[in-house]
């Protein structure tokens, strides 16, 4: 069990470190949803003037896409850098080692999970600084860094899965606007009730980045409210779980080829 | 001695480019798909999304929010249609095919040119799209046929301010790595402009910022040409023919950099 916890760690610092020493995956993962904050709070301004929208702050009800947008670019980074490992070989060479195969992309995860607390706890810092209101308090700052690290677990479990299934970096970026469409096509602009188009809402509604949108959103907005956060974890969860699945069947086909 | 191009030489190297690039692009869907997919969610996300938006105070817009976002995106595919066009070039370095080109073209303007073409071709076949889609969804244009052709004449002139100077960045770097910075700085000057409602609704530092944005110019005047109420045409027309020369000369001095290095 000692061994196992080792390797899982081992693999994990390493998992950490390659995402950190880059700043090339570091600048997105920081700035970029920052920058696209920055943008949508002062031009949709205006949409707080809406009946019906729930805050006078339009940072307050945007900072949460920017933890979704954080998760997305590590399921980036993550299937990137395990593609990276199979194209120089090195995957391979890990796989012959005495090392246990679910540690293989255990310890990746969990570097990933690290990740996502650290990115989500430097959202919240910003935030805060560019006037975001988070109406749960300290405890709700602890429930943010939970559900920022469950989301990042579960999309950087997809990357994973796309890295092993297709073995390509350039294949795995390509999935990256795929992925960015169902951020689009959510509550992440306006809340659902305001979504007056009607096909519009109905994906909105069927798309379960909005519950995680809004789990994050209510913590600010709201306090604690209970429904939202039960949807939000729920998605997390189910997606971190299928995800994982996902990973354990491409893992064996990977290896199986090896 | 070193034998002067031949006359209308230019024109071959560039008609043979266009032929290739357009060639190219509508037989791979790795490049010919994202480049429709992500203008229409685009509009999808931003017409369908953000419609409400059309009834918040002070927002008066006689052809409806559906024609307003719609010009943003066709703005936006304009520009960048240009940039991927750009990637491309880029890419073609990389793989060593541009070198083999610059070594075979008997005036190497004609490179340029001849991707422009491409880019323009790649346009047109996306603005199509968009624009089907957009009227199937039931845009209104209350603008009269020469608007339209205002409109789309404008949008011809973004592909060229975007492909000038995504090339000039692909000339200096002559790879792919270079991408970003083709990129970010198109979208971040789109994005400061009044993408979601008229710059009288802005408040705050977009507002000073998109003041005195260009692209500010390219939306009012296309907003105007689509609903008929103009706005600021002729200084969008006067921004972007100034664009395209100042980006015309930092292309043409990459290519230069490119022919001293290749």
């Amino acid at each position: 069990m000692n061994a196992h916890v080792t390797q899982i760690r081992a693999l994990a610092r390493r998992s950490m470190l390659k995402t950190l020493r880059q700043p090339f995956q570091m600048f997105p993962i920081i700035f970029f949803p920052l920058i696209l904050l920055a943008v949508n709070a002062s031009g949709l301004r205006a949409a707080t003037r809406l009946p019906g929208f729930p805050t006078h702050s339009y940072v307050s009800f945007a900072i949460a896409v920017a933890f979704i947008q954080g998760a997305m670019f590590s399921l980036i980074n993550t299937g990137t850098n395990l593609a990276e490992d199979i194209e120089s070989g090195f995957f391979n060479r890990l796989a012959l080692t005495p090392l246990r195969r679910v540690s293989l992309i255990a310890g990746l995860l969990v570097g990933v999970a690290a990740l996502g607390a650290l990115q989500s706890g430097v959202y919240i810092i910003l935030g805060l600084i560019a006037g975001a209101h988070l109406h749960a308090g300290l405890g709700g700052v602890f429930v943010i860094i939970v559900l920022g690290a469950l989301t990042t677990l579960g999309f950087g479990a997809m990357g994973c899965v796309a890295a092993l299934r297709t073995g390509s970096g350039e294949a795995v970026q390509g999935l990256f606007p795929l992925f960015f469409v169902f951020i689009f096509l959510s509550s992440s602009n306006l809340p659902r009730n305001l979504l007056r188009t009607g096909w519009f809402h109905t994906v909105a509604t069927w798309n379960p980045i909005s519950y995680l949108i809004e789990a994050f959103r209510s913590l600010y907005i709201f306090g604690w409210d209970g429904a939202a956060l039960e949807r939000g974890f729920a998605v997390a969860i189910g997606v971190t779980l299928i995800a994982l699945l996902a990973v354990v069947g491409a893992l064996r086909t990977r290896l199986q080829r090896t | 001695m070193i034998a002067a191009p031949r006359h209308g030489s230019i024109t071959r190297v560039a008609l043979a480019i266009a032929w290739r690039g357009l060639h190219t692009y509508v037989r791979r869907p790795d490049l010919f798909i994202p480049s429709l997919i992500f203008p229409l969610v685009f509009f999808a996300s931003f017409a369908g999304g953000l419609s409400a938006l059309g009834s918040v105070p002070g927002f008066h817009f006689p052809a409806g929010y559906t024609a307003f976002q719609f010009v943003f995106i066709l703005c936006q595919s304009a520009m960048f249609s240009g940039l991927f066009t750009g990637f491309t070039l880029a890419f073609d370095f990389e793989s060593g095919f541009a070198r083999r080109l610059m070594l075979a073209a008997e005036d190497r303007r004609g490179i340029a040119l001849g991707y422009a073409l491409v880019a323009l071709s790649r346009a047109a076949i996306t603005l199509t799209v968009v624009s089907t889609v957009a009227l199937l969804a039931g845009m209104r244009i209350t603008g009269d046929g020469v608007d339209l052709i205002g409109l789309y004449g404008l949008a011809a002139l973004l592909v060229l301010i975007g492909y000038g100077w995504a090339a000039g960045v692909a000339f200096r770097f002559r790879s792919i790595q270079a991408g970003p910075l083709m990129q970010t700085p198109v979208f971040l000057i789109l994005f400061l402009a009044p993408v979601y409602v008229p710059l009288t609704l802005l408040k705050g530092w977009i507002h000073g910022v998109a003041t005195v944005n260009p692209a500010t110019a390219f939306l009012d005047a296309g907003r105007g040409l689509i609903s008929g109420a103009h706005d600021h045409t002729a200084l969008a027309f006067i921004c972007a023919i100034g664009l395209i020369l100042l980006f015309g000369l930092w292309l043409l001095s990459g290519l230069r950099r490119a022919e001293a290095e290749a």
